[in-house]
């Protein structure tokens, strides 16, 4: 099962749903790995919802891509990487129009990252629908040296730029689309926690 | 207790004002134009914004919100158009027919209650007769940023189009006039078709119009947030009631053709209000006790508060029954 129940926290850490299909003129569907499964479900609550919907997939090494393109969407993209597909991305947000619906599914740093395209495109935050499926790592910025590192586990980790041992925050960036890492041993360098895996 | 100043008076801060223009614009439309007694500028204020204008009538104080619809950036006057009512409570009449260039009035500091959203990549206005109003401050404020805009104007006739010439001159490009007895209407589904991604619309006009566009929109695809209107309610007459004011401790009757907040305001409660309207949230007001039916009509609570029994907006709500306390 692709779904996790996040924990009750702050107020900055994004919230998900379930998507739901809207009335729209056009459909975008952007998600990576298990929120593909996200799309199948939401496909089979409306069978003509397909017609008018461009998806943008994004595999991370799962094998949902076909059974996407056999709901035959007007358009359906495959990227190898959310860096490479974000061109695609704007380019689509720029060329729509009002009564665009936008869905987001899978992983938090790709729904995030999209949620900003979408929002400085101008569609407001609370009307793009997400769904969170498959991993639970997390985007993180390390607030020291401001690098991002993708698809962290483990709290602490290691700031994959400036090697600080970082602690997993909930506070979240909107901007950024990444949570905030900070270092965890600057009062007494070298006492760092054994990693744990996220969640447990 | 919050630390915020207490104002004295409800309502916002009041400006002394002259008279310095009546202007008919036809058969059932004036403008009227004000100037600072004291000479001073008005505050800035923002378009959307409306001012409640107090009228001393004989013995009763009317008091009613109207749209500026002047220039936010000329601060020498404020300018209101008045739609004369001849089947409404008597405020508009008596804007018509009682007000002279010279006379001494009080109007409000500006409250916007249907702004802009700046952030707006193009603005689609939808105006139904005096709904005009607003829109020609939005207007003057986005021409001076270069904004983009356009708008969409419903009138019954040319003769009433009020400042439907002025503006289809000034703005051919921009500005689009329908008339109903030319069987014009505004072509809502096509003209919501293909706006710019981050496009807001703006509604201001009957309740039947209002209720349409925001159906239309919602059926297309769009955003509640890009959708936005405003309607001030006129208090409607209804049966005479009894209401208790627990804090002010004293029982009071609402007659016929008043509200519940003026008849608090004439027995001397000071009750807090913004727009008159139903639409600002500022008057609401707990209930304590009731035995009876409410008769909510206010834009401001949801149905669930209306279902409760819990709460009333005393501007534009009255009640059915045998006992009514409220928390005032
Ligand atoms: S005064 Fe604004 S809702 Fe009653």
């Amino acid at each position: 099962m692709s779904k996790f129940q996040f924990p009750e926290s702050i107020a900055s850490r994004p919230v998900y749903g379930t998507l739901e299909p809207r009335p729209g003129k056009a459909h975008l569907m952007i998600a990576d790995a298990e929120g593909a499964e996200a799309i199948l479900d939401l496909a089979a609550q409306d069978a003509g919802l397909m017609a008018k919907t461009h998806i943008i997939y994004i595999p991370k090494g799962t094998d949902f891509a076909e059974a996407l393109r056999a709901l035959e969407p007007a358009q359906f993209y495959e990227g190898p990487s959310y860096a490479a597909s974000v061109q695609r991305i704007r380019k689509v947000l720029g060329d729509a129009h009002m009564g665009l619906q936008v869905y987001l599914a899978g992983t938090e740093g790709l729904m995030g990252q999209a949620m900003n395209e979408a929002v400085s495109a101008g569609i407001p935050a609370s009307a793009i629908q997400t769904e969170h499926r498959g991993s639970i790592a997390r985007r993180m910025q390390c607030v020291h040296c401001k690098g991002i590192t993708e698809d962290v586990t483990t709290d602490p980790f290691v700031c994959s730029h400036c090697g600080l041992n970082l602690f997993v925050r909930d506070h979240y960036s909107r901007r950024l689309a990444a949570f905030q890492g900070v270092c965890i041993d600057a009062e007494d360098p070298g006492n760092v926690p054994a990693p744990v895996e996220l969640y447990k | 207790m919050s630390a915020a100043p207490q104002k004295a008076k409800a309502g916002a801060e009041k400006i002394a004002v002259t008279v310095s223009a009546v202007v008919p614009l036809n058969d059932l439309v004036t403008r009227f134009e004000f100037t600072r007694t004291d000479g001073a500028d008005f505050p800035p204020f923002s378009a959307g914004a409306h001012t409640v204008v107090e009228m001393r009538d004989g013995d009763r104080t009317r008091l009613n919100p109207y749209s500026l619809m002047s220039d936010p950036a000329d601060r020498s006057i404020y300018a209101i158009s008045v739609r004369r009512d001849d089947q409404g409570r008597g405020g508009s009449l008596f804007m018509h027919t009682n007000v002279k260039v010279g006379d001494q009035m009080t109007l409000t500091y500006p409250v916007n209650l249907f702004p802009l959203d700046l952030r707006a990549k193009k603005h689609v206005f939808f105006a139904g007769g005096i709904g005009i109003t607003p829109f020609k401050a939005m207007i003057a404020q986005l021409e001076q940023s270069n904004g983009n805009w356009e708008l969409h104007y419903a009138c019954r006739t040319p003769a009433l189009g009020t400042y439907a010439d002025e503006l289809a001159e000034k703005y051919a490009n921009k500005v689009h006039i329908y008339y109903d007895d030319q069987s014009q209407a505004i072509p809502l589904e096509d003209l919501l078709d293909g706006q710019p991604l981050g496009t807001h619309i703006y509604v201001c006009g009957p309740a039947g119009m209002i209720d349409w566009v925001h159906a239309t929109a919602t059926a297309h695809g769009w955003p509640s947030e890009n959708v936005h209107s405003e309607e001030f309610l006129a208090p409607q007459p209804g049966k005479p009631f009894e209401v208790r004011l627990c804090q002010s401790d004293i029982t009071i009757q609402v007659g016929e053709h008043e509200s519940l907040l003026e008849a608090m305001e004439r027995c001397g409660v000071d009750a807090p209000f913004l727009c008159r309207g139903g639409a600002c949230g500022q008057c609401e007001t707990d209930v304590v006790e009731a035995d009876g039916e409410f008769v909510h009509r206010d834009h401001w609570l949801d149905d669930e508060d209306h279902a409760s029994g819990k709460k009333i907006m005393p501007c534009v709500s009255r009640f059915i029954g045998k006992t009514l306390v409220l928390d005032r």
